[in-house]
């Protein structure tokens, strides 16, 4: 069977559930602290699938590539300039070779991790070529969409939509900034709120938008609410499972899958179209996303 | 100092070149260099972190205040050499081996020269070989860490245990911050503080520059 189209789906008004954090699992089978965790595109591929398969079987309908952190800029800091390329598109392609037709192929970019001018001393050009070769490479390994996320400055956010339309035309992108709450709303760092973020991701042509990352679901449930008020777009969110503690070393998130699914029901009552996790959230927390939503779509 | 609420208007608003007229009319005035640092641009910045803390302001606006306050040191930093110490102390950050995030590590440094520390930054990704060495080097009292991953955390427990071993705990101590990082998390590792946010690691920086080492 082919894949129906992204946008389709969108369309006709179904609810897609997107997968969990990535980080974490990769930690859990070995990946060393302080490694750059996208280097086992080329040296551990095997686990990359494996983590696939479990979102898949999980019940998620889009799978993340592992490629967040792998934007040129902050590749040159690890010495892998050069296999940037490579890197991105081996994200790509060890999903698409797992999921299939069962599955979007989600290409995932990050932020650069630097301050653009005038603020910073980062140019506008440096970012826009170092997403587009991103971009190119993702599409080249035969991602579905593009998935642009965790991002905090709108200025950075439109720059990388643009260089993804430049680089895959046809490809829907969806676009997710974090949001901190403060007493007169949900504001990025760089000082943007949900109304600007959604006015200005639409600009320049997402296809999808929302939030990800953050403090945990029920923080997201009221940026759910506020992106519904302001905006027509589909919308997608994948909150945190909480915020991170600290316990006998190791890091842990507290947010259940139950409570997680419970709040997951109420972002797609309030008009939340994809609803995936971000840190500290597993396959388990996909699973009663999939059961959740299944319940929802139940006549 | 008369000019000082004009000086934390200007800076708020990142005026370079207003703070630096403000600052040389002080100057000509006959107010002396460490009182204009002190009382003008330290108290200004001050009144920028609170407004960043209560979410009145955001990073664009620090970081303009930021290069207006550089504007402003640059005529006192001659002036003020030739006198007393310029510096309250010497502090050393970074963020941590892996971690590549640096705003909320640039953001501290800001606040800190604001406050009148000398800053050596080492950037980010750095090891803590190099945390100790440098601190050593520049004989700084204080090495500022920072981690945004949670992956990178375990960097900040190496450099205190290397202090530890090189019998430097307590002479250089240490103070951490980033989004993953707690107080739970700092007393477990022992470092000497937790810092929750920029204006919080100024106050932590005051405390450990002053205990004896």
């Amino acid at each position: 069977m082919m894949k129906q189209a992204f946008r389709e789906r969108l369309e006709q008004g179904d609810i897609l559930v997107a997968d969990g954090a990535m980080g974490s699992l990769l930690l859990a089978r070995g990946l060393t602290t302080g490694d750059p965790p996208e280097e086992w595109n080329l040296t551990r591929p095997e686990v990359l699938r494996e983590i696939a398969n479990l979102y898949l079987d999980a019940g998620a309908d889009l799978i993340q590539s592992n490629s967040f952190g792998r934007s040129p800029l902050k590749l040159a800091d690890f010495g892998l300039d050069d296999q940037c390329e490579l890197i991105n598109r081996r994200a790509v392609e060890i999903v698409a070779d797992v999921v299939g037709d069962r599955a979007y192929v989600s290409g995932s970019m990050g932020p650069c991790g630097k301050i653009l001018e005038p603020y910073g001393d980062l140019r506008a050009e440096d970012v826009h070529e170092g997403f587009l070769l991103q971009a190119k490479a993702l599409a080249s390994g035969g991602a579905d969409l593009i998935c642009i996320e965790t991002m905090t400055d709108l200025a950075e956010a439109q720059i990388a939509i643009r260089a993804a339309k430049e680089a895959a035309p046809e490809l829907p992108i969806l676009a997710t900034m974090t949001f901190d709450p403060t007493p007169r709303g949900y504001y990025t760092i760089m000082g943007q709120n949900i109304e600007t973020a959604a006015e200005a991701l639409a600009e320049v042509g997402a296809d999808v938008i929302g939030s990800n990352c953050g403090n945990g679901a029920e923080g997201m449930l009221a940026i759910a609410r506020e992106f519904r008020r302001v905006s027509d777009l589909p919308l997608l969110f994948q909150a945190n499972a909480g915020l991170p503690e600290i316990k006998d070393g190791k890091v842990v998130y507290w947010e259940s899958p139950e409570f997680m699914a419970e709040i997951a029901t109420s972002m797609v009552r309030a008009g939340a179209q994809i609803i995936g996790g971000c840190c500290g959230t597993t396959p388990e927390h996909i699973i009663a996303f999939r059961r959740a939503v299944n319940a929802l779509a139940a006549p | 100092m008369k000019d000082s609420s004009e000086i934390a208007l200007a800076l708020e608003r990142g005026e370079a070149k207003e703070v630096a007229r403000l600052v040389q009319t002080a100057l000509d005035s006959g107010v002396e260099a460490k009182q204009v640092l002190d009382d003008g641009l330290i108290a200004g910045m001050a009144v920028g972190g609170g407004q960043f803390r209560r979410h009145e302001i955001f990073l664009p606006n620090v970081l303009m205040a930021a290069k207006a306050m550089y504007a402003g040191l640059d005529l006192l930093t001659p002036l003020l050499q030739a006198g007393d110490d310029p510096h309250r102390g010497t502090a050393v950050i970074g963020t941590v081996r892996g971690d590549l995030h640096d705003i909320g590590k640039n953001l501290v440094g800001i606040m800190l020269r604001g406050a009148g520390f000398q800053v050596i930054d080492l950037g980010n990704d750095v090891s803590s070989e190099t945390f100790v060495a440098k601190a050593q080097e520049h004989g700084a009292k204080v090495i500022g860490m920072s981690a945004l991953l949670t992956t990178t955390m375990p960097g900040m427990a190496e450099v205190v245990e290397l202090l530890k071993a090189k019998g430097l705990s307590g002479k250089i101590r240490t103070v951490i911050g980033g989004a993953p990082v707690s107080k739970e998390f700092a007393e477990e590792i022992g470092a000497d503080a937790y810092a929750f946010d920029g204006v919080s690691a100024v106050d932590r920086v005051s405390d450990l520059m002053e205990m004896d080492g």
